[in-house]
């Protein structure tokens, strides 16, 4: 019996299937290896459900399109990875700013500069919260799997709405380009969260920028009843430039806070096996697939191993990775990069020297016999 | 005047200096739109940065004041996604042709309908008076301290090559061919391009002793002819000022609505 | 076609910078800057209600009121 929620498909495919079901109604992008399938599967979508798609001249104005979309009221999204991602960080600050929903995709190839397009890494984390410039916070999600990249992409459209922010997904070139079983939900099944618009009355001042008591902006469509003024530079809760010392810092302030204030409500993670774990492995993305398949082998043969995979690296859930971690004696970070969550791994634990790399930095996919070798290493064990 | 109430008042007297050239496109400019007769909630004002881009603040219309050079890809955001919108593009001359360049082209080759308008004073006048793409050859900037070697764009052949159907030209002296112009832009249907030659009395005219305001809009009177004009066979150097392009063609997005009205039927 | 009638010159103080470009473009030479660099009328009864000041002004500081005559 065919099941025709089933689908065979890669990574980007599942992306694509996430985003069209949590609403997509535009997207602006330039194609670039590992992630031209998205932008070639949606130019094929889109229209078929009345939603726009237009290939712009650069990444720059991909970003910048999309930011104009979404004012109008529609769900954005842009795919890239990592020298398009570079191109796209001053008008993804300028969304950071000016408080835009809209989701980014970024699967992430071999860097830095053109790197290795076809090939695998994961180089682009710190890219992702520090990539634009001056003081600011994003939320960046990540998946190992097709299931979970339909699920997080969903998600990302909802914690875009929900918080008025930029979403980065940063997915990698595995798993944006394998082929593995996907099972489409059921529109419902999985909750949406529809753009909050005013309530205001035309005629009535409203405040693009003033949060109500939940926190939450409500925002106004452009060629709707309010007229107001949107821009990168500080501003007051109307929306005009301001550079009043007391505005100034009270929106940066909101900027950030908005975000880290609210990390355990977007913190997104899965964990195996913690409770008893001697050795933790902590991973992301498609290391997190290998990570995983260590600790499955491993278990049975009596090694106390967990996994904690976490899915949103920023804001960094540091409170809950110390909690899990607490009770181990090793930490082992397993990631396709010089140690960027290994980092702030390390920030987050009560002993740092108990944290440990398990990388790869070739190009070539980590494989679990690369994680067993190190960490017989870690463990004085040699190889 | 009744082209106040499209005004946002309380931000005046605005930011421009005394006899800046900008402030007379934003007076032509609303006269413009106000013989159209829209509604304000159907207008969007999308600029980028510099004195220029400052406009969008003082119009009481939607207004996205956007990041240097692209205004025009925010703007197709805009209009892509809504296309009833009436979209008007003020750059400045460095925002619209070095930094934007590239938008520029592809906006005007893909004819989308948006109204650019290039308010160009040959400078950059925010950051202190740097020269521009189209400041020209052997002007002086702060950044040209022994005079300009580069050779400026000629900004109506560059949109009529990359395929803009309306482009047109003016000065903030010919007030009424500006008004004119910029309502004939405004209402095509298509990609159009206004270049308004614009003074910057503070930057661009003391760094050249182009002298006052006043002296600057009087250059403009005596250097430019309509279209077609006998006087250019005498004085190649005189600059035309008219409509060099208007034609219909296809808008990019009724083009766009065709292929979701195909894509659409496909499914069926 | 009827002649329009002066009514005022309406003349924001606010707002006028005393650029002087109504001043100079006036055809009847109309207008003046005084001493605070604010503009005049100093010969009204010239004004022809050709309403260039109003259409050049950067500031949108002037404006020709005017009667229209049936």
């Amino acid at each position: 019996m065919k099941n025709k929620n089933i689908k065979f498909v890669q990574g980007n495919e599942a992306c694509v299937e996430g985003a069209l079901y949590a609403g997509l109604d535009f997207f602006a992008g330039y194609p670039i290896t590992p992630s031209t399938e998205i932008a070639e599967l949606l130019s094929y979508r889109l229209p078929q459900k009345g939603g726009k798609f237009i290939q712009m001249e650069d990444e720059i104005a991909s970003m910048c399109t999309i930011i104009g979309a979404s004012l109008t009221g529609s769900k954005v999204m842009t795919a890239t990875s990592g020298p398009g991602f570079s191109l796209m960080q001053e008008a993804l600050g300028y969304a950071i700013m000016a408080e835009i929903p809209c989701v980014i995709v970024n699967v992430q190839r071999g860097g830095p500069s053109t790197g290795i397009p076809t090939h695998v890494s994961q180089g682009d984390v710190n890219q992702a919260r520090w990539g634009t410039h001056g003081d600011h916070a994003i939320v960046t999600i990540t998946a190992s799997n097709h299931q979970d990249v339909f699920e997080t992409t969903v998600d990302a459209f909802n914690i875009s709405e929900t918080y008025r922010t930029p979403v980065i997904l940063l997915y990698d070139e595995v798993v944006g380009h394998m082929r593995e079983r996907l099972l489409m939900p059921e529109q419902g099944e999985l909750p949406l969260v529809e753009r909050l618009r005013t309530s205001v009355r035309e005629g009535v001042d409203y405040h693009p920028y003033l949060p109500r008591e939940d926190g939450r902006l409500p925002m106004s469509d452009f060629g709707g009843v309010h007229r107001y003024n949107v821009t990168g530079l500080f501003h007051d809760m109307w929306g005009f430039p301001s550079d009043n010392p007391k505005i100034v810092h009270g929106l940066l302030r909101h900027l950030v806070d908005k975000i880290q204030n609210n990390v355990n409500q977007i913190a997104r993670f899965k964990e195996y096996f913690l409770e008893d774990a001697e050795c933790i492995l902590i991973s992301y993305g498609s290391s997190a697939r290998s990570a995983n398949h260590v600790v499955a082998s491993r278990r049975p043969r009596g090694e106390r191993l967990g996994l904690l995979e976490l899915q949103t690296l920023w804001p960094f859930p540091y409170d809950l990775v110390r909690e899990k971690c607490a009770n181990a004696k090793y930490v082992v970070v397993v990631e396709m990069n010089m140690g960027q969550i290994m980092q702030e791994v390390r920030k987050a634990v009560d002993r740092p020297e108990k944290v440990f790399l398990a990388n790869r930095i070739d190009g070539v996919f980590i494989t679990p016999t690369n994680i067993r070798d190190i960490l017989r290493l870690i463990q004085g064990k040699g190889v | 005047m009744a082209i106040k109430d499209f005004l946002r008042e309380r931000f005046f007297p605005h930011i421009w200096c005394p006899g800046c050239g900008h402030g007379i496109v934003l007076n032509s400019l609303l006269r413009a739109i106000e013989k159209l007769g829209m509604s304000k909630n159907e207008i969007v004002v999308v600029s980028g940065i510099g004195c220029s881009s400052r406009i969008s603040g003082y119009v009481d219309f939607h207004t996205l004041h956007t990041i240097h050079g692209r205004a025009l890809a925010f703007a197709t955001g805009v209009k892509m996604s809504l296309p009833e919108l009436n979209v008007i593009v003020p750059m400045g001359d460095g925002d619209a042709l070095s930094i934007g360049g590239n938008h520029f082209i592809h906006a005007a080759r893909r004819n989308i309908d948006l109204t650019a308008i290039v308010m160009n004073n040959r400078i950059y006048g925010m950051t202190g008076g740097q020269y521009s793409p189209l400041s020209g050859y052997g002007t002086l900037a702060t950044t040209a301290p022994y005079t300009n070697i580069d050779y400026a764009f000629d900004t109506v052949e560059l949109a009529a090559a990359a395929g803009a159907s309306f482009v047109a030209r003016s000065t903030t002296y010919h007030v009424q061919q500006l008004t004119k112009i910029l309502r004939q832009a405004i209402l095509h249907e298509g990609f159009s391009v206004v270049e308004v030659l614009s003074q910057c009395p503070t930057y661009f005219g003391i760094q050249n002793r182009a002298g006052s305001a006043v002296d600057m809009m009087e250059y403009f009177k005596n250097n430019t002819i309509p279209i077609g004009s006998k006087a250019k066979k005498e004085n190649p150097d005189l600059i035309e000022r008219g409509v060099f392009v208007e034609k219909e063609m296809p808008e990019y997005c009724s083009e766009y609505d065709k292929i979701i009205e195909r894509a659409m039927k496909g499914r069926t | 076609m009827a002649k329009p009638k002066l009514k005022a010159h309406v003349i924001n103080r606010e707002w006028c910078k005393g650029c002087g470009i109504c001043v100079h473009f006036c055809p009847k030479n109309v207008l003046e800057l005084d001493d605070a660099d604010k503009v005049f009328a100093a010969r009204r009864s010239d004004c022809i209600c050709c309403k260039m000041c109003e259409l050049r002004c950067p500031d949108l500081a002037i404006e020709i009121e005017t009667e229209q005559d049936d």
